[in-house]
């Protein structure tokens, strides 16, 4: 049997969760192409990580959008517990503080209607104020939705790929496009900086550079730009929400949102501020925008804590399309070659029905005939977690393997043995650079109220003696970011030996 | 057969060594539990001279303070565990604690009749001083910069800027200088030094410029620090326009203050004193739940390890009275209340069954003081007060039995 040979470029929440769904079909040679040195670093990193409701999207003006939102949604119930990605099904509210805002809730309960969300309904001063009591007393009501979630979107980037590599997907880290070649109008191959991958079926997950992969192929009649969003995180201690609180939405946002993140912090954000194109790297956290997401938050959620309570402050950026609506197609003009670009809100919500999406864009427009697996494996099992563990658990574990009574991150209880799964899970999947970042997605290490100040050189050792480098090596989120310059003598050897 | 002490210390940092040596030495069955995998806390990383000159008479390194202090252990004979993480500190009741920690050998519960809980301090992080712009390697706080260099051998950067002129930053100036690194500045909030005067003098030693009455505000870079925002603030620390300039730098040093390390105590209702950051505390160094004491920068942040280790003898010599009597005795609680120009202050309340260690900082600077407490007419001189130095006062057991119901301490000009 002649494998078709799929290259999908990007390994974020998009390209990880193609990647699972085409790791189920037998004629598929599925390549995974990613310029970081791990998954989910691109736009997927720092996002606002809700699972929306489908009632935002106009089908008429975004059809895609409104008709796989939904379908995301429940798409999501299934994978999360397949994968054992951490999750929340709390529920969102949109908060009315005027007369006004009601209409608006009504447009979006028809909407939400006609897009096939269950149970939302308008709850009025007092059911609101009961199902969330730290709401701004001044609320006038709002707009229940029970089925929003919450999960880790990183995490799940790092399940979907590990499943996906277990049933036989290549993850190439470290790879960066250079090219697509093309012969007679059909999709060859990808040039990239580690060589040639062969390549019958190309498909465009970039991110934010989708435009310019796109443009690769000579296909350019849609633009990304990029459109920030800064965040405040607190400290664990402080009490937030137990729903997703929305403020009314405008024309162009869904607005400020207040929520409790799966970790338990309370988090606020995102404000949107559009980028000029060439500004896709810019994830600077600014003071303007800072300010904007605090006074904004104040309005639905008034007991904001002190400065002092602040863990971490971040910025994303969301790949803002031409014309808004996400754009998922088999381009005619090159055979061969998907886009699956502009991926906005709510792109974590719909990426596992966009991968439906594409899977049936191959059958259908590439007319490839899938035949499925006799052994695919819908499972993958979650590392450990030794603050998760209950007591006898715990010491069944520590009995066998001493590291899990090794605790490493003391704000997060991350034990020693936690961050050796987490190691052997990356070099599983390919990680070739040791970095904090890729132990914290996977463990919770330094992402607690000391931000990692105790705990970073202790994992820098560990990551040192498992990937047998010197530990200055060691990066922070991969190459350029090395934790040190080398040992403590080497300036002094520098200077008095004349080198560098 | 649960196991069960009459203290169990939490931390062997110098305040937790202090107070498992003392209790020993006063016939308690002794626990010390520490999270690390060695004792000696910060210590061990702190390689600059200046500890012990009170304690052990003699100026010594942080390692030796810390060596000297661990034979003593060994030789009282006081149980000691590593690598053992305290989960939960359970109050069954005011005469017994369940301690539950991890460790290689599994997770435990053993029983005690008090606990001295030294777990020190967190430092404060970027995050929470306000600086914005990129999340960048290069990033770190004195002690974590401290801990890479002088227990691991790494060397962080070669270009540093450090925010905050406290004792920690200004010891990694000097640290960093020596290894060969240009120490581009020193930003400093306050319009004086942070430090005491012996640290503030690195700074001329090294030729590193200290900008007073200034602070960074952000941090860019694309992998790692490549430049460093830095604006002067007026006397209400706010930002005075068009001040700002860059400072090319491939580290940033986050030398921002301590904060008693409480969550646990917390947890089981502990009252905290806003202003010191750690526990309400009676003379013995008792939180306000009995049999659980405090000593040590989780008490307050201290300038001097000889008075971190004086509190946990304090501690230990209160966990004794505290078992021997079923609680501290007391006919009454006398009340310790920061006046004018203190900012923080403990112990905060007095029983006037013997003379006590008050320990204290002042809000501002000021020269030609007196230390004043009106309500039992004690007055001392001082040429100079410093809010890095910490006012270390004896209070005399009659004079505190002299006051109704509360004494204020204060700082004026003469």
């Amino acid at each position: 049997m002649k494998r078709v040979k799929v290259a999908i470029i990007g390994a974020g929440i998009i390209g990880a969760s193609i990647a699972r769904v085409l790791s189920r079909y037998d004629n598929l040679e599925v390549h995974l192409i990613e310029k970081n040195s791990d998954v989910g670093w691109g736009v997927t990193k720092a996002n606002t990580a809700l699972i929306h409701g489908g009632y935002d999207d106009d089908p008429k003006k975004f059809p895609l959008r409104a008709k796989l939102c939904i379908q995301g949604n429940r798409i999501w119930h299934q994978w999360v517990k397949e994968l054992e990605i951490p999750h929340i099904w709390n529920g969102a509210l949109i908060v009315a503080l005027t007369e006004d805002d009601f209409d608006e809730l009504e447009t979006l309960l028809e909407r939400g209607i006609k897009n096939g969300v269950p149970e939302m309904r308008i709850v009025d001063k007092e059911e609101a104020l009961s199902l969330e009591p730290g709401l701004n007393p001044k609320a006038l009501g709002g707009l229940w939705i029970p089925i929003v979630g919450q999960i880790g979107p990183i995490p799940a980037v790092v399940a979907m790929v590990e499943n996906a590599v277990s049933n036989g997907v290549k993850l190439h880290l470290e790879t960066e496009v250079k090219g697509i070649k093309l012969e007679n109008g059909e999709v060859k191959g990808i040039e990239t900086n580690n060589g040639l991958i062969n390549a019958d079926i190309v498909i465009n997950a970039a991110g934010l550079y989708a435009d310019e992969i796109s443009k690769m192929v000579g296909i350019d009649y849609f633009e990304i730009h990029p459109r920030k969003g800064e965040y405040w995180i607190f400290d664990d201690d402080v009490p937030g929400p137990r729903r997703v609180l929305f403020p009314t939405p405008t024309p162009i946002s869904k607005g400020v949102v207040v929520t409790t993140e799966i970790s338990g912090h309370l988090m606020i954000g995102p404000n949107a501020q559009d980028l000029p194109k060439e500004e896709k790297e810019n994830l600077a956290t600014t003071r303007e925008g800072l300010n904007e997401v605090w006074e904004k938050a104040k309005k639905i959620w008034p007991n904001l804590p002190p400065k002092s309570k602040v863990i971490r402050t971040f910025a994303g950026l969301r790949p803002e399309p031409t014309g808004g609506d996400f754009i998922i197609k088999a381009e005619e003009e090159v055979y061969g070659f998907i886009n699956v670009a502009g991926i906005r809100s709510p792109g974590l919500t719909s990426a596992p029905a966009i991968a439906y999406e594409v899977k049936e864009i191959i059958e259908r427009d590439l007319g490839i005939a899938l035949t499925e697996k006799y052994h695919w494996n819908p499972y993958r099992r979650d590392i450990t977690h030794f603050f998760m563990l209950p007591r006898e658990e715990a010491n069944r574990l520590i009995a066998t393997n001493h590291s899990y009574g090794k605790i490493v991150c003391k704000c997060n209880k991350v034990s020693e043995g936690d961050i050796l799964e987490a190691i052997e899970r990356m070099k599983f999947i390919g990680v070739k650079t040791p970095s904090i970042d890729s132990v914290k997605v996977r463990t919770k290490a330094t992402s607690g109220t000391c931000q990692g100040t105790f705990c970073k050189v202790r994992i820098v050792q560990i990551l040192a003696r498992e990937y047998k480098v010197e530990p200055w090596k060691v990066t922070l989120k991969g190459k350029g970011s090395e934790i040190g310059v080398g040992d403590v003598k080497v300036l002094l050897r520098r200077t008095h030996d004349g080198e560098l | 057969m649960m196991e069960s002490y009459d203290v169990i210390v939490i931390g062997g940092g110098p305040a937790g060594l202090a107070a498992a040596v003392k209790a020993k030495e006063l016939g308690l069955e002794t626990l010390l539990l520490d999270e690390n995998e060695f004792l000696g806390g910060i210590l061990p990383q702190c390689i600059h001279p200046g500890f012990g000159i009170h304690y052990f008479k003699e100026e010594l390194t942080g390692p030796e303070f810390a060596h000297l202090f661990i034979e003593k252990i060994k030789d009282v004979g006081v149980k000691y565990q590593t690598s053992a993480y305290v989960l939960n500190i359970e109050n069954y009741s005011d005469l017994e604690k369940k301690i539950v920690f991890s460790s290689p050998r599994g997770i435990k519960e053993v029983w005690t009749k008090t606990v001295i809980y030294a777990a020190g301090a967190r430092e404060k992080h970027a995050f929470e001083i306000g600086i914005v712009g990129d999340r960048v390697a290069g990033i770190y706080t004195a002690g974590e910069a401290q801990t890479l260099m002088d227990i691991y051998g790494i060397m962080p950067g070669k270009e540093i800027v450090i925010v905050g002129s406290g004792d920690v930053g200004l010891i990694m100036a000097r640290r960093f200088a020596l290894e060969g690194a240009k120490v581009k500045a020193v930003i400093e909030l306050m319009p004086y030094p942070g430090g005491l005067a012996r640290n503030v003098m690195i700074l001329r030693d090294f030729n590193i410029p200290l900008y007073l009455s200034h602070k960074v505000v952000e941090v860019r870079g694309k992998a790692r620090v490549e430049k460093i925002k830095v604006v002067k603030v007026d006397e209400n620390f706010k930002e005075i326009p068009k001040s700002e300039f860059w400072i090319n730098a491939d580290t940033l040093l986050i030398s921002a203050g301590l904060m008693p390390n409480v969550r646990l105590l917390q947890r089981i209702g502990v009252k905290i004193d806003p202003s010191t950051g750690g526990p309400i505390v009676n003379e013995l160094l008792e939180t306000t739940v009995p049999g659980i004491f405090v000593a040590g920068n989780a008490l307050l942040i201290n300038d001097l390890v000889d008075y971190v280790a004086e509190q946990g003898e304090i501690a230990a010599f209160g966990a004794k009275e505290f078992i021997e009597n079923e609680g501290i005795p007391s006919k009454k609680w006398i009340k310790l209340e920061n006046g004018q120009n203190i900012r923080l202050l403990a112990p905060h309340y007095l029983s006037g069954e013997r003379d006590v260690y008050v320990y204290a900082r002042v809000s501002a600077p000021m020269e030609n003081v007196k230390i004043v407490f009106p309500e039992i007419k004690k007055k001392l001189r001082s040429p100079m007060v410093r809010p890095a130095e910490m006012l270390r006062i004896r209070l005399k057991a009659e004079e505190i039995r002299s006051a109704e119901k509360k004494i204020t301490m204060e700082v004026i000009p003469q």
